[in-house]
C-alpha cells in the first residue's frame, strides 16, 4: 500500500521547516521517514522531558506534542502547494507508560483529507510496534497560505 | 526517589512544579492562587513554545501539555494524594490559536470516584472570555 509522498520536490522543502518549529527543536524531533499520507517521527530519550522523577516515565504531554505534530506532518505528504493546518480537536488514550532511555516513535496518517478537513490517526510505540504506548485521533482545518507567503519559503 | 507527591499549598504545589518535574520546569510552568482560592495556572510565553512561526502562534502540543499537566497537579492540590495520578485519556478542543502571550489555565474536577478521576481544563489568554483551548481528561488516582 505503499506509495511516495504527493509531491516530493514540496516535501522535501517543507519537512526541514516543519521540524525546525522551535518546540519541534524544544522536544528534539525527527523526521524518519515520509511516504503518501503518513510520516514517522522519532523522539530520543531526554532527562528534561521525565514526568515522573521516581519512575523517569515520559510526561503525557510529551507524547501529545509528538502526536500532535506526526498527526499534522502527516497531511504535509498529501499537499502540492503551502497551507496551513490547524489542530481542531485532539483525543489520545495512553495505553502503557512511555519507559526510560528509549527513543518513543510515532506514526500518523492522514486517512481522509477533504476540501476544508483532515482527519488523522496515530500510534506512538517504542521497541515493539505491537506494544503501543498511546494512540491518538484528531481533525484539522485547513486553510489557504497566501501566495506571497507562500512563496518566500 | 520515594517521597511523597502530598502537597498541602498552592505555594508547595509551584515548588514542586518547578523542582520536581522535569517537563513542568522545561515549558516554566508556574502556579498561585486565583481569586476563587483555587489553583490558577500559568505558562509564561517563551520563544521554544511556538510552533508556526509565521503566524506566530504556539505548539499545540505545549498548550496540550500545559493542561494535561495543570490537571495533574490540581488533583494533587485537591486530595490528599500520596501517588502522582496516571493520565488514561486525554481530548482537546482548540477554539483559537495561541498567541504569543502568558497562557492561564484552571481545572475543574468533574466527578473523582476511588479509582477514577474526571477533569475538565481550560486554557485562556489575556480574556477570560475567549477561551483558546479546552480538555478534558481521565486520570488513574494510584
Amino acid at each position: 500500500m505503499w506509495l511516495p509522498v504527493s509531491d516530493p520536490e514540496f516535501f522535501a522543502r517543507i519537512s526541514p521547516w516543519f521540524m525546525a518549529m522551535p518546540h519541534s527543536r524544544t522536544l528534539g524531533l525527527q523526521l524518519l521517514a515520509a511516504s503518501k499520507g503518513k510520516v514517522v517521527l522519532g523522539l530520543p530519550f531526554r532527562d528534561v522531558l521525565i514526568g515522573n522523577p521516581a519512575t523517569r516515565i515520559l510526561h503525557g504531554g510529551v507524547v501529545t506534542s509528538l502526536i500532535d505534530t506526526c498527526s499534522a506532518a502527516s497531511i504535509f505528504t498529501l499537499f502540492d502547494k503551502l497551507e496551513a493546518v490547524a489542530t481542531l480537536d485532539l483525543r489520545i488514550d495512553y495505553l502503557r507508560p512511555a519507559c526510560p532511555d528509549a527513543t518513543l516513535y510515532c506514526e500518523a496518517e492522514c486517512y481522509r483529507l477533504t476540501d476544508n478537513i483532515a482527519f488523522t490517526r496515530a500510534t506512538a510505540y517504542q521497541d515493539d510496534p505491537g506494544r503501543p504506548v498511546a494512540h491518538g485521533v484528531a481533525t484539522f482545518a485547513r486553510t489557504p497560505v497566501p501566495a506571497a507567503i507562500a512563496e518566500a519559503l | 526517589m520515594t517521597q511523597s507527591w502530598q502537597v498541602n499549598s498552592i505555594e508547595e504545589l509551584d515548588l514542586l512544579l518547578q523542582t520536581r518535574i522535569p517537563y513542568s520546569a522545561l515549558l516554566g510552568i508556574r502556579v498561585r492562587a486565583g481569586d476563587d482560592g483555587q489553583p490558577l495556572f500559568c505558562l509564561p510565553f517563551s520563544p521554544d513554545n511556538i510552533g508556526n512561526v509565521q503566524l506566530p502562534a504556539l505548539h499545540g502540543g505545549v498548550i496540550g501539555g500545559f493542561l494535561e499537566n495543570a490537571a495533574v497537579m490540581h488533583l494533587l492540590w485537591a486530595r490528599e494524594a500520596s501517588e502522582l495520578p496516571k493520565v488514561v485519556d486525554f481530548s482537546i478542543d482548540y477554539l483559537r490559536s495561541g498567541r504569543p502571550l502568558d497562557t492561564w489555565a484552571q481545572c475543574e474536577i468533574v466527578r473523582q470516584g476511588k479509582r477514577i478521576a474526571n477533569v475538565l481544563m481550560t486554557a485562556w489568554q489575556d480574556d477570560r472570555t475567549r477561551p483558546i483551548a479546552q480538555a478534558r481528561a481521565h486520570f488513574l488516582l494510584a
